[in-house]
Formats: C-alpha cells, structure tokens, sequence
C-alpha cells in the first residue's frame, strides 16, 4: 500500500503542479490511515499519543496518563481479548511505563505474549518483558520455557528475539537453563545468531563467572570467526576477560595486535566502514585490551608499537584539520593505550602531540579530552604539563561545568605540597557553586584526602576541614570529624606544647566565631561542641560561664538533634568539671540549668545519662573530678582489656549450669552460615520470610535443565526446603547469644525461640553490668572512641607525587599571560615561580610576537599584552582558515560528520550566498528567525567580517579579544534565545547578542545546508517522505503548523 | 559499558527509555528528572559530555531530540558520541529523514532497531547495512506471517459462517 502511495507521489513530482500536489496529500492522508494501521489499528493510541503530546502541564499529561491506564487495566482483563487487541495494549503499556508510570499489573499479559505462536505477537512480548522486567523480577521463571523453546526455533528471527530477550533476562540462576542452547548457536550459519549468542554468553560471565568457566576457550575460538560482527563481539566478552586475568591471555597478544593491523589496513568489508574510517569501534575495542595486555609488560608492548604507530598515522589529520570525531576517538584510545603500557619515547612523544591538539582546540569536546589525556600523559612524563598550564588553567576558568570538573580532576593528580593550598582552594570554591550531594561528596572526599596528605600546617588543616564541613555538612564521613579532633587533642606529634596550645586556642577562637552563623550542619557543630568543652576554658581567655552559655545557645537552636545535644551536654561537664577540679566554686547559669532539667527528663536514655552524670560531679571532690576528667585528657591512651576479667565467675557458674561456651564471631560464622555477628540477632526475626520467599524461585532452575520445567511441580521441593531454611534460621537466631539454654531438637525450637527473645537482654546486657574505669573512660568521650581505636596515621604528607615535585621545580613560565593568570600557573605549576616568570616573560614576550609576525603579517598591531593568551588564539585560527572553519564545524552537533571533507574541500565560499541560503530556509525556518535577523542585519555583516574564514580583518578582532572572549563567555548563557521551538534548530539557537557565538552558528547552518553531503545522499527523497509524514500526522491530528511544529523536523537538520 | 539509552526531546519529554543496568521504576523516573534537567539546560557550545554519579553521560541534540547515553566512567567519550550518531543513521536510514514525530508513532520499531545496535550495553552491529538487513527480513517476515494469518482466520471465519 505504501508503495503505491510513493508512485502516485512521485508522479506528482514529475508533473509538479501544486495543486496536484495538494489533492495528492489527502490521498496520501487517507492511505497513510491504511499504513498506520498497519502496526497499529486503534485511533484510541494516536489520540492518547497526540493528547500527551498537547498537554499543557506535568499535570494534565499525568491525568491522561492515569486515565489511559485504567482503561487499559480494564480492557485488558476481559476475557478473550483479541491478539491483536492484546498486542495493541502491551504497546501501550510499554508507552505508558516509558512515560514513567507504573504498569505492573500487564507484566502477566506481556509475559502470555511470548508464548504466542505467531512472530509478530512473539517479537512484541518480548520487546515488552525486555523493557519492563529487571533480571530479578518474578516472572523471569515463567519465560524461561519459552525462551528454550524459542532458542530451537527453525525460524533464525525466532531465535534472534529470543536471544535478545535472553541478555536482559536471564539471571544467574536462570542461566544453567539456557546455557547449553545458547552455546549450541555458536555454530549457527547465520552469523547474527552467532554474534547474539557470543553477546548473550558475555553477558552470562559477567553475571556469573563460575557458571562459565569451562567455556573460556570457546571465547579464544570465536575470535577467529569469519564474519567480522562476530569477531567483534567476542572482543567485548574478551575484553572483560582480559581484564579480570592478563596473564591467561598473554598469548593472544600477538593475535589482537594482527587483528588491529589489518582492520586498520582497511582489510574489513566496506559495509564496516564508518564515515571513511574502517571499523572504528573493533579499532577502539582492541586498543582496550592491549591496553591491558601490555600493562607493566615489556615485551608484550613492544610488540605494538609498530600497530600503534600505523593506527596513529593513518588516523591523524593533516595539518590544521582538527580531524572528524571518530578519528580523534580513536587517537584518544591510542593516548590511553600508550599510556597504559610500556611505551618507547616515540610513541610517548606523538600521544603528547595529540594531546596538545586536543587542548589547543576550539570544540569543548577536545579540550575535555585532551584534559583526560593529559592527565594521563603527566603521570608517565610530568614536564608535560607545564607547556600546556594555560590551556588547563583557561579550561578551569571556564563556564562549562563538565570541564571544570575533569580539570580539577587533573589538578587533584597533580597535587603536591607545593600547590596543594591553591588546588584545595580552587575546589573549595567549586564546591560552593555545586548543589547535588552526590558531585559534593565527591569532591569533599577529594579535599580531604588532599589536605591530609599534603597540608603545610594544622592550623591550615583546620580551617579547610572547617570549610569543608560547613559546605558539605552531613555528607563529610564521621571518621573525618573524629580524626580532626584527634589532631587537635594528640596536636602536631611533635613535644611542642606550645604550639599545640596555640592551635587549640585558634581553634577555639574560629568555632565561637562560627558558632555566631545562623546554620551550620550537624557534624560541624559536633566538633565545636567537643573543642569548646574541652579546650574552650583552657587558655583563660574565656570564662566557664560564657562557654557553657554558647553551649547552651547550641542546643537550643538544634532541639532535634539529638547527637549535637549530647555532645554539648558532654562538654558543659568537661567544663564545670574542669572548674571543680581546679578548686573553683560552680553555679551554673540559668539557662544551663533548665537545659539540664530538660535532658534529665529526655527520653533518650544516653541524654539523661549524660545529665545524671553532670549532676555528680557536683557532688563529688576536687581530687575524685580531676582523676576522672582530667584537663587535656584526650590525648591519652585508653587501656582496654578486652578479656573482661571481672565477668569470669559469672562465665564460669554459667557454663558449669550447663551453658554452651562463647564462640566469637568469626567461629560462629565458621558453624553457622546464616548468622553473621551477634548484632545482627535483633534482625533474624524477619529472616524466615526471606529465606522462604527467595528459596520458592530458586529450586525450578534445578529443575528445568532436566528438560520439564513446569513449575507447580516444583512446588513441593521448594517447599521442603524453606521449611528446612526457617528451622535453621530460627536455629540461627538462637546459636547467636552467647548461652545457649535450650536443647537442639527442631521440634522445640519455635517456641523456645520466642522465648529467647525475651531472655536476650540479660545475655547481651552481661559486658556492660559492671563498668570499669575504662569503660567509664571511654563513655566519657564517646565521639572520639571510635576515631582514636581506629588508629589513623595522622601524619599527612605521604610523599606519592615527590617525582613531580623535583621536576616541577624548575619551570617557568613562558608567555606573556595575564597577571592573574601568571600567578595561578605559577601557584599551580611551579610554587615559587613567579620570579622565574617574569624573567622568561621578557623571551616569551619575543616569543608571542615573534610568532605573531610570521603567523599573520596583519597582525602586527596587537601588542603583547594581558590579553595575549586568548588573543593568541585568534591568530592561530585565523593563520589557518581551513583548521578554523571546519573545528567551528565540529563544535556543531547536528552536521553529519560526513559532510566535514566537503566543507574543507570548499573552504573559500561565498559569504553572501551562505547567507542567502540562511535567509531562504523554507517555510518555518525562516519565519521563526526573523525575528533575530532583523533585529540585527548589522551583527550578520559584522559576523562575516569577525569570521577568520572570511576575512582578514578579524585581526580587529582579535585584537580586541577581552571583549570578544567576554561575549564569548556570555554566549554560553544565551540558551534562552532557544526560545522559539521551530524551525531549523541552529538557526534557533542564533543568540543575537554575542558575534562570536553567532559565527559558530553560523557555520552550523552553513554545514546543514551544504548540498549533497554523505548523509542525505543516502536518505530517500526527502520531499516526498516529507508529504506522507505530512499526511501520517494530519491524519493523526498534529499539523506542523500546530502546537510543535518541531516534532517534523528532520534530526538531522 | 553502556547503563542506558534516554531519548528526551527540548520540552523534557520522554521519546525512549531502554535500560541496560537494572533501574527500579522509581530510580527511572528520578534519573529521568534529573538527567533531562542537566542537559536541557546546558548550553549549545558546552562539551556533550555529563559526570554524573560516578558515570559518565554524554548527549547529543538533534534537531528537538536529545539523544543521551549513560557509559562507565573509564569508557570514551568520542567513541559513544559517534555510537549515537551511527543508531542516528541507522534510524534515519530506515524512516527516510527520521524526525521526532517517527519515533513517537514508531517508538516500538526504535525499539527494534535498538535491539539490533546494541545489545546488553554494548555495541553489537558496526555495519549498518547488516542492521538495516535483519531489520528489512524481520519486517518483511512479519508481513509475511501478518497475510499469512490473515488468509487463514479469513477462511476459518468463512468456513464457520
């Protein structure tokens, strides 16, 4: 039916009158009604489709939405639904569930689909149960049959879906089922058989190893496939493999690295072509494992240099090409591969050149690339960084967000005492600008592990972990909070009292200041409370009374928390227990005592402890109070004896009344699997019902490789086992307190474990019935006890990066560069540098110009001044306008990238006909633009004259570059120009402020309109595809007039 | 290794959802959110490249449509940029100048062609002649079976009248 609306359309063509073409659309709308229904005979989901897509608001979608679904839970429990309805149905509840709802009650019919004899109906129930079943949903057990049945198939398309079905579904348990049918197709004849089971049998090792391991060699076989697909394929589930074992692969280096030498020699079938580069994605795949095959292994890396060195030649771009993105893909994994093995210099010295082009490159893509790569190059060779300081530093300025993060990446390897106060800084200030707790965290975690290992002083340390705290609050770890207060309390290791003291008032000081903040999070003011109470009086300069107040002030404002009261109640003891034990007279103040009356009466139990045990202090003597808090007694060692020597009468009369001796935690495990420590007890009440639910699915996988696999028939075995697995749980339960009372027969067990449960507290009640001094210690400062047995190395600057830091030393700095940014390279790269800077600047200075002069005889009249560094850039695109145009290109994301070679080939075009071309986009296009384009026909010439293509007067340009670059950055933040939804979409996104952003766009457009590029060779004829589209939606009821136009247009623009 | 594949177009709505890793449907539906929130509102000459929770998402807009693809963090980034272009071509081989409103009506047949692209998060099929091949026999097949099934409950329904 289709086809013969294509004759008639293309007859319309021919005759080309518009008002034939008018009459034929409403055919064409009417036969396309056929076409629709086709697939899909219901106006029902067009309407539902078409009215989500004008809904106005999130809300009225959602009641669409919820509507459709109960229409559809309705209509699909009838009974006798017709298939095709059915499938119908399962369509939509697969849109239905894409949009984000919940669609679980079809599960069950989409599952019966799979069932079904017919292909289509098949294919769609498994289209539906791969996108709506997670591997370890319940009605995996019931596809199973269908998929081994289904894997038999005489049919290969049968097969295929099955197979397709089977990497998502299949689980570890399920896998035994199918495993020897999947391998069987390894000898299918036809190859996308082949290449699925290869795929589903990687799938199979990634989700268990140990049900795959005879089959390692099969893997090596299909290696040597003939069809390339197929050889591809076994690369992915080599690649996993390698990575888990180098050495059993060793001998197949050499393999991989002929492989990679005639893929890249273009040995592969056209067809594995992909924009002119012969299979790229077997190319990079195969990078990957030698990369890990030549890690730390001479001789396997030197068998590739001589492939690396060919892919490298055959991939890099002339001169002042920036090359197409799957070329530079693969001379990314080549940094990679270099990098990661054992490289000769050579092959080092070409990486470092790739990875300046990407730095040097204008497309934010390449820079975060070269970024990457340059991290990795500096590990091998650390001087390398310093040629390309200013490129990284720009990339840190820069507004991208993703860049800036891989740039601090960067700076976070190449940290070193030298810099570290200026990288922790850097990301204290991102940190600030970030929102999200998962990028904060991150961050906060890296900060600290910096300013651990490399801080030049405490007091440093201190106010950066201050900082940390007070920005990622909650989400620091507690270990991170202890280990700081460890510093403060054990101070810098050294005898040094005095500095030590002076630390601690500082910090004092920097905690009363914080504390005056509105907000601060939990654990900061957890830190603060344990400081203040322990060092807060210790100098003198403040008095009992005004601690205790802000103290109080403290837990006032955070009356939900129940932690920070407990550490301010702890440290008003240590104060007034201080004072008493100096001989002082304590009266505290009102607003203590009300606080103490309140947390005498809490229902936290550790609260009223805390408050009880303040209370007698008062009573006790001087001489008793400073032996039990002694001043500055946190530094000392806790000794705790772990035996308990005291309970052992108690041990002993137990036992000889019969008790089971104590197995601690490790034995238990050993006896008893299910019970993991004595902890964990309060929990197995819940356990039986686990083990039941779970033991119910599992038994069938036993049971189907025996051929039937029908489950009510492997209920009973099931059965028979949870019940085994709730007597051992219950069993468990009991094993787990130390004295067991009670005989081991099942039968008794239930009950008695009820029983237990009430006995338990006495059990695990024992340690703590007569506390020592030590534990009393120990109680004392319970926020540090974790922190100071965790025994944490605190000396921080554990010299990992002191190759970098000698060479680092001697660099300086070569090009005349903003002040600013002088002194951050100099921070950042060479610590003491600046000097050494401003004498080189004088060569660099010659340098710049010197290369100013010979790039562009035009240019002579931009001084060397601050804003070289960006203005440098200009010239360097402008010097070469082929370079420049099509890495403008590159930065636009909708050309095809096939259609880069013909605007290289046509770099001296004509201006004025491109903009033409830009005015006469047709019909929607052009209306949704002009608005911007007459606002400022003006910017368009002066946009022309800006483009280093174009003219050589951008060297007016460049000279101005603050400004430019300035408008360059605003540019980013124009999105909002984006406005008007139709239209070609890079005409849309003309911001009309910024000259430099619009001359990307520009080129943009210019590359969309180019005629008869790789891409749209290919497609069909357009206007003709563009007439039933037209028919398709008018009859659907979307017009492209209408609410969204931009649903019509084409994706590649 | 690629977790999963998002289309959403400039309004934010969900065009294509397939998921390699496993996502409750709560997870879905945050990540969604938060991941069309990110993209949406970058800017057109930013880098097509998204950290994001340890893993690394990279997108590409075509005309009104995002194409997202979320892969490991130690995966390349150029390489999955083209992987979205190679299914790109592949869609619009198969629809003819493929526009947002095909996959909207057609999102199950996007759904196939997926299938035949990548395959448990990895790429399977580089060539895309290959792809449009099994693509072309399954429609055809189906067609086949359709009139095939179509003639026989036409002659049940006769034989029964």
């Amino acid at each position: 039916m289709e086809s013969w609306a294509n004759v008639i359309m293309k007859k319309a063509f021919k005759h080309g009158s518009q008002n034939t073409i008018d009459q034929l659309k409403t055919i064409g709308r009417e036969l396309s009604m056929g076409t629709q229904g086709n697939w899909l005979s219901s106006k029902e989901y067009l309407d539902l489709v078409k009215a989500i897509g004008e809904a106005k608001s999130k809300a009225e979608e959602e009641s669409i939405v919820m509507a459709e679904i109960e229409h559809l839970k309705k209509r699909i429990m009838e009974p006798d639904v017709p298939r095709k309805k059915m499938k119908e149905y399962i369509i939509r509840l697969v849109y239905v569930e894409m949009l984000g709802h919940d669609a679980s009650f079809g599960y069950i019919y989409a599952v019966k689909m799979t069932h079904d004899d017919n292909l289509l109906c098949k294919r769609s129930g498994y289209l539906a149960t791969t996108l709506f079943l997670n591997e370890d949903h319940d009605l995996i057990i019931l596809i199973v049959n269908t998929i081994q049945k289904d894997l038999k198939s005489d049919n290969y398309l049968v097969v295929c879906a099955a197979l397709t079905a089977v990497c998502k579904l299949i689980n570890e348990e399920t896998i035994p089922a199918v495993l020897p049918q999947v391998v069987d197709l390894l000898g299918h004849p036809k190859e996308q058989v082949r290449k699925k089971a290869v795929m589903a049998l990687h799938r199979f090792q990634q989700r268990s190893p140990s049900s795959m391991s005879h089959l390692l060699t099969k893997f090596r076989q299909i290696l040597c496939d003939k069809d390339p697909s197929v050889m591809s394929a076994a690369l992915c589930a080599l690649f996993d493999l390698v990575s888990a074992d180098v050495k059993g692969f060793k001998n197949l280096t050499a393999s991989f690295v002929s492989i990679l030498k005639q893929v890249a020699e273009h040995r592969l079938p056209r067809a594995y072509d992909y924009h002119r580069t012969p299979a790229p994605f077997i190319q990079i795949k195969l990078l990957k494992i030698l990369a890990l095959l030549g890690a730390g292994d001479k001789h396997a890396s030197e068998n590739m240099y001589s492939v690396l060195m060919d892919v490298i030649k055959r991939n890099e771009p002339g001169k002042g090409d920036p090359g197409s993105n799957i070329t530079n893909a693969i001379l990314y994994e080549c940094i990679c591969t270099i990098t990661a093995i054992m490289a000769n210099s050579k092959l080092l010295g070409l990486a470092a050149e790739i990875t300046s082009r990407f730095l040097k490159s204008d497309s934010h893509n390449y820079k975060y690339m070269g970024i990457d790569a340059l991290g990795r190059v500096i590990e091998i060779n650390p001087d390398f960084a310093e040629e390309h300081q200013l490129s990284v530093i720009d990339c840190l300025e820069d507004q991208d967000d993703t860049l800036k993060r891989k740039t601090l990446d960067l700076l976070y390897k190449m940290t070193k005492s030298s810099n570290v106060e200026v990288i922790v800084d850097r990301m204290i200030s991102y940190m600030r600008t970030l929102s999200d707790a998962h990028n904060k965290t991150e961050i906060a975690t890296r900060i600290i592990e910096l300013t651990e290992r490399f801080a030049p002083s405490n007091q440093w340390f201190i106010q950066t972990m201050n900082q940390v705290f007070e920005l990622a609050g909650d989400l620091v770890p507690v270990k991170v909070a202890h280990d700081l207060m460890r510093l403060l309390s054990k101070g810098a290791g050294e005898d040094d009292e005095e500095a030590d003291s002076l630390l601690r008032s500082s910090a004092v000081e920097s905690y009363l200041q914080l504390l005056a903040e509105p907000k601060l999070p939990s654990i900061l003011l957890q830190v603060a409370c344990w400081v203040l109470g322990e060092y807060g009086t210790v100098d003198g300069t403040h008095s009992a009374d005004d601690i205790i107040g802000k103290l109080c002030d403290v837990a006032e404002a955070h009356p939900g928390d129940n932690v920070v009261k407990g550490y301010a109640i702890t440290a008003i003891t240590k104060i007034c227990a201080f004072e008493i034990g100096a001989g002082r007279e304590v009266e505290l103040i009102p607003e203590c005592r009300s606080f103490v009356d309140d947390l005498l009466a809490s229902h936290s139990t550790d609260l009223q402890q805390r408050a009880y045990e303040l209370q007698v202090f008062f009573g006790l003597g001087a001489d008793l109070v400073r032996k039990v808090l002694p001043v500055n007694g946190s530094g000392e060692e806790i000794e705790f004896d772990r035996e308990l020597p005291f309970l052992q009468e108690f041990v002993d009369s137990a036992l000889a009344n019969g008790a089971r001796p104590y197995l601690d935690e490790n034995e238990r495990l050993g006896v008893d699997s299910g019970m993991s420590s004595f902890v964990s007890s309060s929990r197995s009440h819940h356990e039986p019902s686990h083990g039941l639910r779970f033991e119910a699915y599992e038994t069938p996988t036993a049971a189907i490789p025996s051929g039937s696999a029908a489950a009510p028939s492997s209920l009973l075995p099931d059965f028979e086992e949870s019940v085994t697995e709730l007597t051992r749980s219950v069993r468990n339960q009991t094993d787990s307190s130390q004295v067991d009372l009670l005989g081991p027969e099942v039968a008794r067990l239930r009950l008695d474990g009820v029983q237990r449960k009430w006995g338990r507290t006495s059990g695990s009640s024992q340690p703590s019935l007569a506390p020592t001094p030590a534990s009393e210690q120990q109680r004392r400062d319970s926020g540090v006890s974790e922190g100071a047995s965790s025994n944490k190395e605190s000396s921080p600057a554990e010299p990992r990066h002191e190759i970098y830091s000698s060479s680092f030393e001697g660099k300086k700095v070569e090009r005349e560069i903003p002040a600013e940014k002088q002194r951050l390279a100099a921070s950042l790269f060479g610590g003491s540098s600046v000097q050494k800077g401003s004498s080189g600047g004088v060569k660099g200075g010659v340098k710049a110009s010197k290369a100013a002069g010979n790039v562009r005889p035009g240019e002579k009249g931009v001084p060397p001044r601050p804003a070289a560094g960006s203005g440098k850039k200009k010239n360097w695109s402008a010097a070469e306008p082929k370079q420049a145009s099509s890495s403008l290109m590159d930065l636009v994301d909708m050309s095809g990238d096939d259609s880069l070679p013909v605007h290289d080939a046509k770099a001296s075009y004509d201006p004025f006909k491109e903009l033409e071309g830009l005015l006469g986009v047709p019909s929607t296009a052009a209306s949704s633009t002009s608005v911007g384009l007459g606002k400022s026909t003006m910017d368009f010439m002066s946009l022309y004259d800006s483009a280093p293509v174009v003219s050589q007067s951008a060297s007016s340009l460049a000279g101005d570059s603050d400004v430019l670059s300035l408008s360059h950055r605003r540019s980013g933040g124009m999105d909002g120009a984006n406005g008007v939804e139709g239209g070609l979409i890079d005409l849309n996104i003309l911001p009309s402020l910024s000259p430099l952003a619009g001359l990307g766009e520009l080129a943009q457009s210019s590359s969309s309109l180019s005629p008869s590029t790789g891409v749209s060779d290919k497609k069909g004829p357009s206007r003709q595809h563009s007439l039933q589209k037209d028919a398709a939606s008018r009859q659907v009821g979307v017009t492209p007039t209408g609410a969204n136009p931009a649903l019509f247009q084409d994706l590649f623009g | 290794m690629i977790h999963f594949v998002l289309l959403i177009s400039r309004q934010g709505k969900v065009r294509l959802t397939k998921w390699y890793s496993p996502y409750t449907q709560k997870e879905r539906t945050k990540v969604i959110r938060e991941l069309s929130g990110m993209i949406l509102s970058r800017g057109p000459k930013l880098c097509n490249f998204l950290e994001w929770r340890g893993l690394k998402v990279v997108y590409k807009r075509y005309a009104s449509l995002y194409f997202c693809m979320c892969v490991d963090a130690d995966d390349n980034e150029l390489e999955t940029l083209e992987i979205i272009h190679h299914f790109v071509e592949i869609l619009d081989r198969y629809f003819g100048n493929v526009c947002e409103l095909d996959l909207i009506f057609n999102f199950h047949k996007a759904y196939y062609i997926l299938d035949e692209v990548l395959i448990a998060g990895e790429l399977q099929e580089t060539s895309k002649k290959s792809v449009a091949r099994v693509i072309a026999a399954q429609d055809t097949l189906i067609e086949h079976a359709k009139e095939q099934s179509n003639s026989l409950s036409n002659i049940i329904a006769q034989a029964t009248k």
